[in-house]
């Protein structure tokens, strides 16, 4: 294949990667900005996320779409009930203390995957695309659907800045996140704060998950690698800023995508490394973050 | 824990601390005469109980290869009742205990330690992924424990592992690709395209296809090697030359269908040929979304998945006793799809054991008894298709520890197999490379 349709169908491949990433990198940069949580557990809600949209979507009849549909709605509906009840059971009691809530996390990891593993099985099962479209580029034909993940996300993610910049609830984070006690002062439930932006983050998670499923499957492990993605995006972007997740996802998405396409995955994945080594190294607070006060 | 691991007398009702010191004073007392007196005497002693031959199976329960175990454990459980109803082993019945490696094989080294040291069993066997064998195999040396696996990986006939490693119930990669290539090149293009994951067993598909293809006049024009933990392909599809008439693709593991269609969208409707390995493919349901790319294209089966109206009684007694219907799905349960061109290997398998262990009046789990089951497994030369083995006559090359078998070639028909091809056994012979018999016991 000539030069420029392989770069095309790179530069295709990394924006699908982006878009997912970005995702699920912002539901764990919310938890860590406000909460100061850093939550090894993300990559289980996004793999619940995608278990329960096979549970959802499988028995529906009919049409794919209705399925896909009912587990978009339902699914991170769920997982952030799951989160809900966790962040009450588990981080509040330990009183969101960084250590102990980082070994809390990994404690649910093991807890949530297992469980997947124990009433799920351990085998990778499909959903099927809510449709069924295929674009005849010249030189190859692309997933109709996979640009559809791009444009989904993008939605979303304007959904949440809207929302964050906009709303009186985004205005009650963004003051939790800039001094929490001072905002308590001031009258903002905290708590209450605390326990939305855990559920919300865990739903970002898993719609990204919903997202992915119909393009890779539903298996109890698949959520290692966002999850490791999503700190290398969040560390690079800068934790707790929205453009900085946004900005590092594109291009770690990107460059997965290009480099591995022409070179090999592990060199990207050597890259995607060394950055962060970089930038924890020159720039610790992130591209975008602010320093920690 | 596994209920089947110890037959529990000792929580059965009744028991009195009286008894409970008896036992253990006796168990006691029975360790120091094994370990004290001429292990001649010991060997005669307990060759007159009806102790269990404890076979250690170990499975890939959960991990990358836990579909594949699943129906591994079905197909040993339905031998070993078979055996134990038709009299067990030399008038001893089989117990089996099942130890989970995670697919890992680090893991499998430890498993292995545990049957030898903790459960003290005859042999091991069971194993299917090749690096938990490669993983495996040295400690089982070591600790002189017989261990057969059915992975059909060459990692046995290549001369790398040791002595008391066996696969004498599943054909290797080796023999299977050579004894298909030419089938390949006649009917299907000579200019082929691989595909394969990059680790030891997608390098044995690389080695020895582009090898064979070659030999019948054609060439692998391209060697993609995707690392076992993608999840995503469509990046490597470019890589595939456009003068390419053959594509030949072997994956393992929960990316598989994605794979697939992502390679249908890749190309639509106007592809190459398409030849694959069903390992690929075992356990899932060729009706599954994404799958109808795979319309008209090949696949190696060992074993044919669905039941071809040329099927043996020996195939049909095998899918009864095991629990698959006529589609190669279990029969309580159609979603559940079997790996049908492996798990009969494991059947095989425990057949030759009880026959080797009968040849060589095997009695106790003693390094000689060990070394004369050895022998007389290597002593082997051929297997008689039959009820003891379904799949198919087979030979056993004693010096390689391998056995070389029948293969099959099936076509995608409205989402089933259907066999096309059927190799000899003489198509999948090659060289020796090693003589294990060599080696010290």
């Amino acid at each position: 294949m000539d030069f420029g349709p392989y770069l095309l169908l790179a530069s295709l491949e990394g924006l699908v990667t982006a878009a997912v990433l970005s995702l699920t990198a912002l539901g764990l940069s919310l938890v860590f900005g406000v909460m100061r949580i850093v939550n090894v557990a993300h990559g289980e809600f996004f793999m619940l996320g995608a278990v329960l949209a096979w549970a959802i979507a499988t028995p529906i009849a009919g049409n794919p779409a209705l399925g896909f549909a009912l587990a978009m709605v339902c699914s991170p509906l769920v997982v952030g009930a799951m989160a809900l009840l966790s962040e009450r059971l588990v981080l509040r009691r330990l009183k969101y203390e960084p250590e102990a809530t980082i070994v809390a996390t990994i404690g649910m990891l093991y807890i949530i995957q297992q469980l997947a593993l124990t009433f799920y099985g351990p085998d990778a099962r499909a959903v099927q695309a809510p449709f069924d479209w295929r674009i005849q580029f010249p030189w190859f034909g692309y997933s109709g659907y996979k640009l559809s993940v791009v444009g989904a996300s993008i939605t979303l993610m304007l959904l949440t800045w809207l929302v964050l910049a906009r709303t009186r609830i985004g205005l009650m984070l963004r003051a939790t996140q800039y001094d929490g006690e001072t905002a308590q002062a001031f009258g903002i439930p905290i708590d209450r704060v605390y326990c939305g932006v855990f559920a919300v983050g865990a739903m970002l998670a898993a719609v990204a998950a919903v997202l992915i499923v119909p393009i890779q499957q539903a298996h109890y492990l698949m959520g290692l690698d966002p999850l490791l993605l999503s700190f290398i995006v969040v560390i690079i972007g800068g934790l707790g800023s929205l453009k900085g997740t946004v900005v590092a996802a594109v291009v770690i998405g990107m460059s997965d995508g290009i480099i591995s396409v022409f070179f090999s995955p592990t060199l990207a994945k050597i890259l995607a490394t060394l950055l962060v080594a970089m930038v924890l190294v020159y720039r610790p607070q992130g591209l975008f973050g602010k320093a920690v006060r | 824990m596994d209920e089947r691991k110890t037959p529990n007398t000792a929580t059965t009702n009744g028991l009195t601390r009286r008894t409970a010191l008896k036992g253990l004073g006796a168990a006691a007392g029975a360790a120091a005469i094994g370990t004290q007196a001429a292990p001649g005497f010991v060997r005669y002693a307990q060759a007159q109980s009806s102790e269990p031959i404890k076979i250690g199976f170990q499975a890939h329960r959960t991990g990358i290869g836990a579909a594949y175990g699943r129906w591994y454990e079905r197909t040993t459980e339905a031998a070993v009742r078979l055996i134990n109803e038709a009299g067990g082993i030399n008038g001893r019945p089989i117990e089996l205990i099942v130890e989970d490696d995670g697919t890992d094989p680090r893991r499998g080294a430890e498993v292995v330690e545990r049957f030898a040291t903790q459960h003290r069993v005859d042999v091991v066997f069971g194993t299917l992924f090749s690096h938990v064998v490669m993983g495996s195999a040295p400690r089982a040396g070591e600790l002189k424990m017989p261990y057969f696996c059915v992975s059909e990986g060459h990692h046995v006939a290549s001369g790398v592992l040791n002595r008391y490693i066996f696969q004498p119930g599943i054909t290797d990669v080796k023999s299977q690709v050579i004894s298909m290539a030419p089938w390949v090149a006649e009917n299907l293009g000579k200019k082929v395209t691989m595909i394969f994951p990059d680790y030891a067993f997608g390098h044995d598909h690389r080695d020895f296809f582009s090898e064979a293809i070659a030999a019948q006049g054609g060439e692998a024009l391209e060697l993609i090697a995707i690392p076992p933990t993608e999840s995503s392909f469509t990046r490597y599809f470019p890589r595939i030359p456009s003068e390419t008439e053959v594509i030949y693709h072997v994956m393992v593991g929960p990316g598989v269908l994605t794979f697939v269609s992502e390679m249908g969208q890749f190309y639509g409707a106007n592809r190459p040929q398409i030849f694959g390995f069903i390992d690929s493919l075992e356990a899932v349901d060729l009706a599954s979304p994404g799958l109808e790319f795979l319309e008209g294209t090949y696949f190696w089966e060992g074993f044919p998945r669905y039941a071809m109206p040329e099927a043996t009684e020996y195939d049909t007694f095998f899918r009864e006793q095991v629990g698959v219907n006529a589609d190669g799905a279990s029969i309580d349960d159609p979603q559940d799809i079997s790996t049908y061109s492996h798990m009969f290997g494991c059947w095989e398998t425990l057949y030759i054991i009880k026959q080797a262990m009968e040849a060589s009046g095997y009695s106790s789990a003693t390094d000689a008894d060990k070394a004369g089951l050895i022998e007389a497994v290597e002593a082997m030369t051929e297997f008689p298709e039959g009820f003891e083995h379904p799949q198919g006559r087979k030979t056993f090359d004693g010096k390689t520890h391998q056995c070389f078998g029948h293969q099959y070639i099936s076509v995608v028909e409205d989402s089933r197999l259907n066999v096309v091809h059927k190799t000899s056994i003489e198509d999948g012979l090659y060289e020796p490379e090693v003589d294990y018999t060599t080696q010290p016991l």
